[in-house]
């Protein structure tokens, strides 16, 4: 009944969705504010509706329905609770619920946080997002539904995938899909501003922190993949450049770019069409990405089972939704002003080379992750792109964004002066030549990677540093109290700042890792001592370890420096019972200045196990660094602009261009 | 016209939207063969019915021939084993099988079971024949001419298309008179 | 009265007998063989070297991995042969062809540059120079044309005081010109 219950939604589902989708469009052009009032009521049916058959789902797999064909596949009863619920998006059919659920959330959510927009840009913004919900609905529903039955019922699960039984899954999948849906909004924005022809600064405004917000989930997304991938794969790599992780990296460099020029068109009322274009290439890349990952066109661990269906069909939603929208902007882009003037030298110039860098860093993964499938197409063999060519294209571009970044929030808007700007920039130039050096004479060892890591690092956060004196420093006349006017800054430059010290974190942690890791393969009986970077570890031994689903081998090691004790380590070599997949479990301590990773290999002989053991510098800041940048994005939304009410002049000028 | 250069993410998207239509009708995970039309890479092993016999690839000069890679812990060898024993019926070509990391009693034994259709089986005990040959999945069938050179390469149980739409037309071409 | 050297011999007896005692049980409870354990490999220099080498080489079998990480068979194989023709002394250019020899190029992880892979390769360079130059002419045709091709500053924030104004990219209050 329940399965049955949670299909039927989804088909009424449908029904909300075709209504959301034309009925307030038809008020907008017309005119009509009753069938423009219609959107709101809709949107609230419609997360009622998907959630109702989302929460069906779950209880399928809560209750062990193996008449369920998706519970038989991807669950058992042996599988502890949470992983049963995870389970639910374990799956391709799942996991479409769950990118359902996040699209009727993020349209629920424009409806109620967008009461003082016009309403006809409201109407047509939430018509867009109805439409966009619909071609998925009819993608699950007509190719992948969750809830077709077994019958026979089977009497136990196939069980989860043991590499997935982990928090990870939990969070991961979740947040990232929280990240890739949101850039739908965006998209129904810009939409709705090229249908109603009112591209302007009030559209910025709207749009900017809707994207923020996704762009930070989606920044949180992909670090908890790469943090997952980092423990759960027992050798400590965080990023491969695997398709479906580049199908992730494509949208959020381009939601980077975008929230870069919006920052533009808001404040200068520049860049209108470009913004618009990045807001459409953005949620394209979300349907790309998710087209790669469903249809078999590219292999990788990640991708679902394939079904060249199913990936015709993504096809089609993608050509039809980009499609409309680039047709939408070739018939009016053309018509848009070019917004205020500024000189070469200004922080608009930076801006705009932040999105050329930006943009071509998409590119260049792009060109990469497609190459083998374009060579493939043209009969011209069959190559494999992978992260030799990722680092060596995607690192370069990077450093010069990097360089940028410290220059462009102290240039000027409109109108600068080289030599004022190297004024200020002086003293972060010298004090990033000079940690960089003393860093690399601290770490014993210097190659032209770290080099280039540490002064990008440090280059960051001396600028940042060198931005907050320019804001917070008495200036002449005024004997301002400084920790006051840093109190009075407003949460978007915080924020700004807050995010882009991230990147200095990051990219020191990858810069560390990357230079200083140290591994160390040794064959250990117990009493055996290795000693890594001052670190002793010394085997004790192994033993049986039975567990939910699993059996496991559990080693121990005693960690200790300079005679005091440090951890104690205990990696797992198990094999689950029901898909017989022997995993191994590293046992890693995670601290400040690096991580301990230790993987038990395999039995050399007697009690004598192959036990691999890294120290790896400064690793876990390349998660934290990813931390910081989505809180900085999320700390600038709360900015007290974004809260303010729009004065009701606005409101008049805008309805008037809605009947354009 | 101004309106043009507007229409270029248009014409950007469309001819990648191109691509991956293209790309679905792909597998990408075939791999084809560097070794077709270059000549077989040189081997010497024991045969599995006489292990003091054996064979190498100069012997098989003057023939085609076809290389069958096999192994008894193998689930789809089992699978076009039919249609090999099917093969050598019908006398298409002489078959030959390489037993690619498998133990001699378990080949044997498979081999009374489900039929032997090979002219001779040669024993790769550590698969470095098959490594060069390219093998990256067993089963595979080589066609190999007269002149020692690797004519085509199918990955993966063979199917009654392959030798009806690839195999056959092949050997009627390499055995016709010179 | 006992004779002095009875005394001392039964003396150093005892001696020797708590001697031997107190070694035997210092003996049994001391940890066996606690030592600095021995790297897993004989040389960990070539280790190193094989695995620089497999992680550029890409595991056929797998979905995506390199030969490095991968625990499939044919991976290990590989890997085994990298080993064996590092030993051999064989260059690292030679490793790779005997790897595309028999695999194609798409066990390269680092595509090589061929007329195929030309736009791979330098692509990002030139879209990253026509990108950069595109930009720089747009800019300067902007700054040849007439101010009223342009929207006035917009009112708010950054207005009119924009262009006296330090960079500020909020409400606080905009400080006299320095």
């Amino acid at each position: 009944m329940i399965p049955e219950l949670g299909h039927l939604a989804l088909w009424l589902a449908v029904g909300v969705t075709l209504v959301l989708g034309i009925v307030p469009m038809v008020g907008a052009q017309i005119g009509r504010a009753d069938l423009m009032a219609v959107a709101h009521p809709a949107t609230h049916w419609l997360l009622a509706l998907i959630g109702l058959s989302f929460v069906c789902l779950l209880v399928s797999f809560a209750a062990n329905d193996f008449s369920v064909l998706n519970v038989a596949s991807h669950s058992n009863s042996a599988l502890p609770m949470m992983y049963r619920l995870a389970a639910s998006w374990g799956s391709h059919e799942g996991s479409m619920v769950l990118w359902l659920l996040m699209q009727a959330g993020w349209t629920w959510a424009v409806a109620v946080f967008s009461r003082n927009l016009p309403p006809a840009v409201l109407a047509r913004t939430l018509s867009v997002m109805g439409l966009l919900t619909l071609s998925f609905l009819l993608f699950v529903l007509l190719t992948s539904n969750p809830f077709d039955r077994l019958i026979p019922a089977a009497l136990d699960g196939r069980d989860l995938n043991p590499q997935l039984q982990d928090p990870g899954m939990i969070f991961h999948p979740p947040m990232l899909y929280m990240g890739y849906v949101g850039m739908s909004v965006a998209f129904a924005f810009a939409v709705s501003a090229l249908i109603g022809g009112n591209l302007d600064a009030q559209w910025a405004r709207w749009s900017r922190p809707w994207v923020t917000v996704a762009w930070a989930f989606l920044t949180f997304g992909i670090a908890l993949g790469s943090w997952w991938a980092y423990y759960e794969l027992g050798w400590g790599g965080w990023w491969f450049w695997d398709a479906v992780e580049n199908a992730s990296f494509m949208p959020w460099l381009v939601a980077t770019a975008l929230i870069h020029s919006l920052a533009v068109t808001e404040k200068r009322g520049g860049f209108k069409s470009w913004t618009v274009l990045l807001a459409i290439m953005a949620y394209s890349l979300s349907l790309l990405g998710t087209f790669l990952v469903r249809s078999g066109v590219i292999t990788s661990v990640h991708s679902f089972a394939s079904d060249p269906r199913r990936g015709l069909f993504i096809l089609v939603i993608l050509a039809i939704t980009v499609g409309a929208a680039l047709v939408l902007y070739a018939w009016r882009a053309p018509k848009v002003g070019l917004g205020t003037r500024f000189e070469m030298l200004s922080r608009e110039t930076m801006l705009l080379g932040n999105n050329v860098l930006l943009i071509v860093a998409t590119a260049a993964v792009m060109l990469g992750t497609l190459y083998p499938l374009i060579l493939d197409a043209l009969g011209l063999g069959k190559i494999s792109v992978g992260a030799p060519y990722f680092n060596a294209v995607f690192v370069p571009i990077m450093a010069v964004l990097v360089f940028f970044m410290g220059i462009g929030p102290l240039t000027r808007w409109k109108n600068d002066e080289l030599p004022a700007l190297a004024k200020r920039l002086r003293w972060a130039a010298a004090v990033t030549v000079l940690s960089a050096a003393g860093a690399a004479w601290v770490g014993g060892q210097l190659t032209f990677g770290s080099m280039v890591g540490l002064l990008m690092a440090f280059w960051i956060t001396t600028s940042v540093a060198a931005d907050l004196w320019e804001r917070v420093r008495p200036a002449g006349g005024m004997r301002s109290n400084i920790l006051h006017r840093l109190s009075l800054l407003p949460r978007a430059t915080v924020g700004m700042q807050l995010a882009h010290i991230g990147v200095a974190v990051f990219v020191f942690g990858v810069t560390m890792v990357g230079t200083y890791d140290i591994e160390r393969d040794v064959a250990m009986s117990p009493g055996d001592s290795t000693t890594v970077n001052g670190y002793k570890f010394t085997y004790i031994g192994v033993q049986s370890v039975p567990g939910p689903n699993y059996e496991a081998m559990r080693g121990h090691l005693e960690v200790t420096r300079d005679g005091k004790p440090v951890s104690d380590m205990y990696p797992e070599k198990r094999t689950y019972r029901v898909q017989r997949m022997p995993m191994t479990e590293a046992a890693i301590d995670s601290r400040i200045k690096g991580d301990l990773y230790v993987q038990l290999g395999e039995v050399i002989k007697g009690d004598t196990w192959l036990v691999r053991i890294w120290v790896k510098p400064f690793v876990a800041w390349i998660w934290f660094g990813c931390l910081l940048m989505g809180l900085g994005g999320l700390l600038a939304v709360t900015d007290r602009r974004y809260r303010a009410k729009v004065p009701s002049r606005d409101n008049e000028r805008t309805a008037a261009s809605t009947s354009a | 016209m101004k309106a043009l250069r507007y229409l270029l993410p248009l014409a950007l998207f469309a001819a990648m939207v191109l691509f991956l239509g293209v790309g679905l009708g792909l597998n990408p995970r075939e791999v084809p063969s560097p070794l077709i039309g270059k000549p077989a890479p040189a081997f010497k092993l024991t045969r599995l019915d006489d292990a003091s016999q054996t064979i190498g690839r100069d012997d098989m000069l003057g023939k085609v021939w076809m290389l069958n890679v096999w192994a008894s812990w193998c689930a789809p060898c089992r699978e076009e084993h039919p249609l090999v024993v099917d093969i050598a019926r019908r006398q298409l070509v002489p078959v030959y099988g390489l037993n690619y990391k498998d133990n001699p009693a378990a080949a044997k034994g498979w081999l009374a079971n489900l039929g032997n259709p090979y002219r001779a089986t040669l024993v790769d005990a550590d698969g470095r024949v098959g490594i060069d040959f390219g093998v990256y999945g067993v089963p595979e069938t080589f066609i190999i001419d007269r002149l020692g050179i690797v004519r085509l390469k199918h990955t993966g149980p063979l199917t009654p298309e392959v030798v009806r739409e690839r195999i056959e037309p092949l050997l009627k071409e390499l055995n016709a008179p010179a | 009265m006992r004779r002095p050297e009875h005394l001392s011999q039964r003396a150093l007896g005892w001696a020797r007998g708590i001697a031997l005692v107190a070694l035997l049980g210092i003996a049994a409870l001391a940890p066996a063989a606690a030592k600095e354990a021995a790297p897993a490999s004989a040389d960990p220099v070539l280790e190193d070297h094989v695995m620089r080498l497999s992680a550029e080489l890409r595991c056929l079998v797998c979905q995506n991995e390199t030969i490095a990480a991968s625990h499939a068979e044919l991976a290990v194989d590989l890997r085994n042969q990298v080993r064996e023709m590092l030993r051999q002394g064989r260059s690292d250019a030679e490793i790779m062809t005997y790897m595309t020899d028999r695999y194609g190029d798409f066990v390269l992880y680092r595509p090589p540059l061929k007329s195929t892979t030309w736009l791979l390769w330098y692509g990002p360079a030139l879209l990253l120079f026509g990108g950069l130059l595109t930009l720089i002419v747009i800019l300067r045709r902007r700054s040849r044309m007439a101010d009223d091709r342009f929207e006035p500053e917009p009112d708010g924030e950054v207005g009119a005081a924009a262009a006296a104004a330090p960079p500020s990219s909020g409400t606080l209050p905009p400080m006299p010109p320095r």
